[in-house]
């Protein structure tokens, strides 16, 4: 019998030090071309921002080497690529702010929370050795999560910027709660969907020919529900209350499988943003901005439209190929470096440039999605899939917020926008992805002498989740010979573990 | 779980769609609306980051940018700045530009389509969008004759070459300096601003092509006497009714010659002798007799009622709407409603010395790219013909007549026939009248037609009249041209 050599795709580790010289390449020719394009000569900080981005990549590719030899290597060349252009826009905004007698710095703080986000991207990838240890403690992480999310509530520390309650105060370092919770929240979703999902799945009630859940699992999602509201209602913030609920509805589809579960999502979510408009001033005031940012008086109205509009004439501005580093006039919008700085990235790159941003992240995200496929357990696939979820909710929401897509909410652009707390929590969820695509593209166990064991794999094949519903995997038969294949999401060659 | 995370990435990919869409929309298909809202104050930023193009006359640049070390990168600098305000206008970061820096815009700041290759080269070779060259018309030599006969005086003042069409001289006065206008401190543009608006003698309006009009008097009568002749009816040497005084039917109210003189015998006087002292009756009288219908006619076809652009915007003179005939006598002696610009009335002028064919009067000769190749170049463009030629030539000597025999006197100029027509207008209300002189020269070979109106009699005040006021200024400036 003739054996199949499996042609086993290489781990990447050497297309990844190649990408990564692009990556900075990319972030340091963009603070270059900042400082010809405002001052006419290069940076004199340009060697120590090109030292961190240059020495960020090779302490990551050296450890993803030493500990997770198998990890998708586009990841992290596509985020120190966007951490790059960031800081290039956040300098150049900063010149911008001094020129006009403003305090700049926003770059150092940004540069210095690169090296604290990438460090703590190191300490998941050596910590963490495999991804399933997250799973042990759900009501923790749960718990945790949701304290995090209301603590901007609590006295003392919570604190309210720009008329949004999102932010605490402790010790003096501010940050927003909300970035760390969302991977704690991911993290307890996961758990405690993998665990619950055959309850979750039983079928209930058909109404109008749709599987509804039995009432009794309608508790956690209205927990969360009321959760979110509070958020939107009380915290002011309309695209945290939004991003999470996103988040927990995608999950729970991905664990059920049931559309049932995001139509009752969304209706849920719907009727509270609609109570939300009609009750609360500052969520109709959003949506009236969106409809009508154009009109004049919403325009010039106190808290109008006037941020929107300004960021929409800094796009248009740029047209299709921008107006080159440092040529535009993208501090003339509010808060250009944070919530709006995909506008001044629009400006001075074009549409081109956006475009191409764009695409990072939508690779950046498949290629989250792709591990969640390819890993074998069905938390990992929950959690992969959850996080990846969110870096792409979380660009919809903002991007299509300052593009008049949808209506304008506060977020942060995932890597790109100046702050700290954004930051860290992001190369934290990258490392995450990290972790689980290196499960999912290490090599299955070598299978042994054709045989017995063979037929124990296509037994286990069988039980795995997909295979075990009928008509949906590619059935395997006792007795045929089953070739180990490398590992992916179509022949599991191992019993996924619920 | 795999298929639903695949149904996920597709979810992911259309969120990622529909962002690229919305993207390509703002920043691709609605640029041009977002880039002209009103409120984009990016656009002044972006306008100002240019290197905007020189506005020239006869190979001087009257308004060029100058690059300045602040936050707009160019400074807009006029070298003559009053003298040629009415027609570059100012360019302003406070305000929306004037004149011809608006109307001019897309040349000037190199976006029109015509420069699309030079746009194209500087793209690849990283240099700086420049923008384009706009060469007027305009002769320096009868701009500055027309403000030096001018004083002090308010007013405005037309030249335009009759073949063509070309406008020689276009002036307002009093002006203003849009150097103050296009300073980059707001406040201080305010201020200034708010100086010329506040200013009695109203710098801002270009009362050569806009402004608020004015009745045109006596120089009215060539359109009557156009539509006189062109009946056939009529010839210079026709014996007319000139009575002394004519009642106007319907009312109490009379006219009478300027000064109540008496005009021929006192009862009648040739057309050619009418012209030449000016007499108000004959003219009022033949126009009752030709009906508002005709008068309205003959005026359209030299342009009242016609919006026109050269580039700049030019009000339509409009002729009013008598409604009897009392009315209409006072409209064909340039009363009543009749407003005109001088504009119109140098049109006037240049379709009979240009045989009865009137051209399109137009101010820019090249528009030119950063590389001062033309791109575009003002051809002459016949606008009407109101008068046959022999109309023409008729009318021709009759007011050369004027210039020899009659009001016209002070338009004489040595060696050379004028042909001309005054006019005192009345303004209506308490102030001194208008006066007017409009003509074109040499009659034989006409390379000159002007219009000048002096507001309120200018310096003589109550005692001015068209001839000793404005016939002056119009010498001037065709001496200018012969002189040349």
């Amino acid at each position: 019998m003739a054996t199949v050599a499996a042609a086993r795709p290489g781990a990447g580790r050497g297309s990844e030090l190649v990408l990564l010289a692009v990556a900075v390449a990319i972030g340091v020719g963009g603070l270059a071309l900042v400082g010809l394009g405002v001052e006419g000569e290069i940076p004199g900080d340009l060697p120590v921002y090109a030292a961190v981005l240059a020495g960020v990549s090779v302490a990551l590719h050296l450890v993803l080497r030493w500990r997770a030899p198998h990890a998708d290597p586009v990841m992290v060349p596509i985020v120190v690529a966007l951490t790059g252009l960031g800081l290039a826009m956040i300098y150049r905004l900063d010149l911008a702010a001094v020129a006009r007698g403003r305090a700049g710095g926003a770059a150092d703080r940004q540069l210095l929370w690169t090296l604290v986000g990438a460090a703590a991207a190191i300490a998941v990838i050596v910590l963490l050795t495999d991804h399933r240890l997250l799973r042990r403690l759900p009501y923790l992480a749960g718990g945790a999560g949701l304290l995090l999310l209301l603590s901007p509530l609590l006295p003392v520390i919570g604190q309210r910027i720009n008329g949004a309650q999102l932010w605490v105060n402790v010790a003096g370092v501010q940050f927003q709660p909300a970035e760390p919770a969302k991977i704690l929240l991911a993290i307890f979703f996961a758990a405690y969907l993998v665990t619950h999902r055959d309850s979750l799945t039983l079928a209930g009630p058909k109404v109008l020919g749709m599987q509804l859940p039995r009432i009794a699992d309608f508790g956690p999602l209205l927990i969360v529900w009321a959760a979110s509201i509070v958020v939107l209602v009380v915290q002011r913030d309309l695209g945290t209350s939004l991003l999470f609920f996103g988040l927990f509805v995608a999950m729970l589809y991905v664990s059920t499988e049931r559309v049932s579960w995001i139509l009752i999502g969304l209706g849920l979510f719907a009727v509270g943003v609609i109570l939300a408009v009609n009750t609360f001033g500052h969520v109709a005031a959003r949506f009236d901005i969106w409809l009508h940012a154009l009109d004049p008086d919403v325009y010039f109205a106190p808290y109008g439209s006037g941020q929107l509009v300004d960021g929409l004439f800094g796009l248009a501005a740029g047209g299709l190929l921008g107006t080159g580093w440092g040529q535009g006039h993208p501090y003339l919008v509010p808060y250009a470096n944070s919530d709006f700085i995909i506008a001044s990235l629009g400006e001075e790159l074009g549409l081109t440039g956006l475009m191409a941003i764009l695409l990072m992240y939508l690779i950046l995200i498949q290629r989250g999605l792709r591990a969640s496929i390819g890993v074998r357990d069905g938390f990992g696939k929950l959690l992969g899939s959850g996080f990846a979820f969110v870096i792409a909710f979380q660009c919809f929401i903002i991007v299509g917020g300052v593009t008049r897509l949808i209506p304008l909410t506060g977020l942060t652009t995932p890597f790109l926008a100046a702050g700290g707390s954004s930051l860290v929590s992001n190369w934290i969820i990258v490392a995450i992805l990290l972790r689980i695509s290196d499960a999912a593209r290490s090599p299955a166990p070598e299978a042994g002498p054709l045989g017995n064991e063979t037929v124990a794999i296509a037994i286990d094949a069988l039980r795995t989740d997909d295979a075990a519903r009928p008509g949906r995997e590619r059935p395997v038969t006792p007795g045929t010979p089953v070739t180990p294949v490398a590992p992916g999401d179509e022949y599991p060659t191992q019993e996924l573990r619920r | 779980m795999n298929t639903p995370i695949r149904r996920l990435s597709v979810v992911v990919l259309l969120m990622f769609a529909a962002l690229m869409v919305q993207v390509t929309l703002v920043q691709y298909g609605r640029a041009d609306a977002l880039n002209n809202k009103e409120f984009n104050t990016r656009s002044v930023y972006r306008e100002y980051g240019r290197d905007r193009g020189p506005i020239v006359v006869a190979g001087n640049e009257i308004a060029f940018s100058e690059p300045v070390d602040d936050a707009f990168g160019y400074q807009r600098v006029y070298t003559d700045g009053p003298a040629y305000a009415p027609i570059t206008g100012y360019f302003s970061v406070v305000f929306q530009a004037s004149g011809m820096e608006k109307a001019e815009n897309d040349v000037l700041n190199g976006s029109d389509t015509s420069l699309l290759l030079s746009r194209i080269r500087t793209l690849f070779t990283g240099g700086q969008q420049r923008g384009g060259t706009v060469e007027l018309t305009v002769d320096p030599a009868v701009q500055e004759a027309a403000l030096e006969a001018f004083g002090d005086q308010r007013g405005a003042a037309v030249a335009i070459e009759p073949a063509t069409g070309r406008i020689l001289a276009l002036v307002s006065t009093p002006s203003f300096d849009p150097n103050v206008l296009a300073g980059h401190d707001t406040v201080a543009v305010n201020e200034a601003y708010q100086e010329l608006i506040d200013d009695p003698d109203r710098p801002l309006i270009n009362r050569a092509i806009g402004g608020d009009q004015y009745p045109p008097g006596s120089t009215f009568k060539l359109i009557d006497l156009a539509m006189i002749l062109e009946s056939g009816d009529y010839g210079p040497d026709s014996v007319v009714p000139a009575p002394t005084e004519l009642d106007l039917p319907g009312t109490s109210a009379t006219i009478h010659n300027p000064g109540g003189s008496v005009c021929g015998s006192g009862g009648e006087a040739t057309l050619m002798y009418s012209l030449q002292v000016s007499c108000n009756t004959p003219f009022a009288n033949l126009a009752m007799e030709f009906g508002a219908e005709a008068l309205t006619e003959q005026a359209e076809a030299f342009g009242f009622g016609r919006d026109l652009t050269i580039p700049l915007k030019v009000t339509g003179s409009r002729l009013g709407d008598p409604q009897n005939d009392a009315q209409l006598a006072m409209t064909a002696i340039g009363q009543f409603d009749v407003r005109v610009t001088p504009l119109q009335m140098a049109m006037v002028s240049a379709a009979i010395a240009n045989d009865g064919v009137l051209m399109k009067p137009y101010l820019v000769q090249t528009e030119r790219g950063p590389d001062l190749r033309v791109t575009s170049s003002t051809e002459p463009v016949e606008f009407s013909r109101p008068v046959s030629p022999e109309t023409a030539a008729t009318m021709t000597e009759m007011m050369v007549n004027v210039v020899d025999n009659g009001t016209g006197a002070p338009a004489r100029i040595a060696g050379v026939d004028v042909a001309g027509k005054t006019g005192t207008a009345q303004t209506g209300n308490e102030e001194n009248q208008h006066a007017w002189f409009t003509s074109f020269a040499p009659a034989d070979d006409p390379q000159v037609a002007v219009a000048v109106v002096v507001e309120n009699g200018g310096d003589l005040a109550g005692e001015a009249t068209g001839s000793k006021v404005a016939a002056p200024i119009a010498r001037a400036m065709m001496e200018a041209v012969i002189g040349e």
